[in-house]
């Protein structure tokens, strides 16, 4: 069932109807086959992509580097926990390279996320060092590029 | 004052314009409507040939190209005519690239017709077959294709169409506006026709890649038509290039060396930047191809779906993007129903006899569109549907 992850990462709102009309198959089947991959953590969730640029909404958006010390036994695992419980972080990644976290914060200030490193971040234990560096604009986004849909200027060909 | 319908040439005045020209003045010049009558794909070109063109651009590549078109692209299209469809066309000499599939067909006509041969087209079909036939000096011969045959040409009616006049037959598959296709053994009847018998086929193939079943089959490619055929062909629909004017032909040398000279004198060259992203398209674009088409298909199956459900009878197109629904029960025309759903629920969709009288009792619905508009649209279709029903119309 790889096609039909396929069409939801591509458009979550596609409902099992259309899914089963679309690709030839019971729309039972394909209920089932999405609760089974929500159930096992492969489908994670459904999300509107919001481009707050556009909105009045102050917000502000910061890519961290860290290096840290991994701990006995849990290697990275403890310290990724404690960083991805905060709701502020919106991605966490282990990284090959220069340094071992990346970690992708959302607020609403400049100050609200330099406090979040500074107070939050950089005391975590085994923590060593953090870089921080701000979003200036963001083009693209989970596939999406930011810009307002173009109007449809095709002509009635016949 | 001049008289100009004394002086301007006759064979120009005596086409017809678009028996349709009504309904698409209204639909011109109306705002607010849903549309699901556009004849092109909604996908933008491919960035990476987008890019290409950009790159030939920026390196000054902005002469003329020899009439035929760049050697490299005629090189590639005879690679990926062999690769996707098992044809053998020499580049040097049995390809020319044109002006978008359109010119391919005119250059097929002229080269082929002498003042009075006869045209055999198949309708209902894309417009422009029987003007360039009739501009050509030939006679265009309508055979009309009937929905109990799938809406494909058979032996019978060919047979019936032929007189010692006919010296070509159009081959409109995958067609526009049914989306019906014709396959290898459909094919091989109409072969068996044409054999031994001096007639010539021009197979409009611009659709080829857009099939949902099996590959599209050329009619070149069964025994003994190789060397009667006309292949037009582009890139227009395969790789959502329409405004990039790039189509071609295939053809043997000899009937090849005679539209180059057309193709010489009328048009010089296909534009250079075009060319350039057809070379990046024909190496690079197969994934692109395969990408769209099962978008494409996705759609076809949800609007044939949905069509059924909302009372239409339909069927089921493999080709193109396009249905092509019987809207006969309704008791309207197909100008009157169209009229009717553009005024009354602002949604556009094209009358049949657009495409010949006979296509009167359907309308051709293009699924170019997102799965969300094309479901919003014909939502609006099932309630006009529906009120036709309470008017006591509906059979």
């Amino acid at each position: 069932m790889d096609i039909l992850l396929e069409m939801l990462e591509k458009d979550a709102r596609l409902t099992p109807e259309q899914i089963a009309i679309m690709t030839k198959k019971d729309k039972g089947d394909i209920k089932a086959a999405i609760d089974a991959y929500e159930k096992d953590g492969i489908i994670l969730g459904y999300k509107a992509l919001v481009n707050w640029d556009k909105t009045e909404r102050e917000y502000i958006s910061a890519v961290i580097e860290l290096k840290v010390t991994p701990q006995k036994e849990r290697g990275f695992e403890k310290i990724a926990e404690k960083i991805y419980n905060y709701p502020e972080v919106r991605d966490l990644y282990l990284m090959s390279g220069a340094y071992d976290f990346q970690v992708i914060i959302e607020g609403r200030t400049l100050r609200e996320v330099a406090s979040f490193v500074a107070d939050r971040l950089a005391t975590i234990d085994g923590v060593i060092s953090t870089a921080t560096h701000f979003v200036l604009k963001k083009y693209k986004n989970n596939g999406c590029i930011f810009k307002t849909p173009e109007k449809d200027e095709r002509v009635n060909t016949i | 004052m001049i008289d100009y319908d004394k002086h301007l040439s006759k064979t120009v005045q005596n086409i017809s314009p678009s028996g349709i020209r009504k309904f698409f003045d209204i639909l011109d010049v109306m705002e607010n409507v849903t549309s699901l009558t556009v004849g092109q794909p909604d996908f933008a070109t491919p960035w990476h040939i987008r890019e290409a063109a950009i790159d030939s651009l920026s390196a000054g590549k902005t002469y003329y190209t020899s009439n035929a078109g760049l050697a490299a692209l005629r090189e590639e299209i005879a690679k990926y005519q062999k690769r996707r469809f098992s044809l053998d066309y020499n580049g040097a000499s049995e390809i020319i690239s044109t002006v978008g599939g359109s010119e391919a067909i005119d250059l097929a006509m002229r080269a082929l017709i002498d003042p009075g041969d006869e045209v055999i087209v198949p309708v209902p079909s894309f417009v422009c077959y029987g003007p360039i036939a009739s501009l050509a000096g030939g006679v265009p011969v309508y055979v009309e294709l009937e929905e109990k045959d799938n809406f494909t040409l058979t032996p019978e009616k060919l047979e019936r169409a032929i007189t010692p006049k006919t010296k070509l037959l159009v081959l409109p598959f995958p067609n526009n506006p049914t989306g019906s296709i014709m396959g290898r053994d459909e094919l091989e009847k109409i072969a068996e026709v044409l054999r031994g018998r001096d007639i010539f086929v021009l197979s409009d193939e611009i659709y080829a890649e857009l099939t949902y079943k099996d590959r599209h089959v050329s009619i070149a490619s069964l025994e003994g038509m190789r060397e009667r055929t006309v292949i037009a062909s582009g890139f227009s629909k395969a790789y959502a290039m329409t405004g990039w004017r790039l189509g071609y032909t295939l053809a043997p040398k000899e009937i090849t060396k005679q539209m180059l000279k057309i193709h010489q004198y009328a048009i010089m060259c296909s534009p250079t930047t075009s060319q350039y992203a057809g070379i990046e398209a024909l190496k690079f674009g197969d994934e692109d191809i395969e990408y769209m088409k099962d978008e494409y298909d996705r759609r076809r199956l949800y609007i044939v779906n949905r069509l059924k459900n909302a009372g239409f009878e339909c069927y089921e197109p493999l080709g193109a993007f396009y249905v092509f629904p019987n809207i006969g029960k309704f008791g309207l025309t197909s100008e009157e129903f169209c009229t009717r759903l553009l005024y009354e629920d602002r949604l556009a969709i094209v009358p049949g006899t657009a495409f010949g009288k006979c296509g009167e009792g359907y309308a051709r619905i293009s699924y170019a569109y997102s799965v969300k508009h094309i479901g919003e649209a014909i939502d609006k279709l099932a309630e006009f549907a529906q009120k036709l029903i309470r008017e006591g119309r509906a059979k």
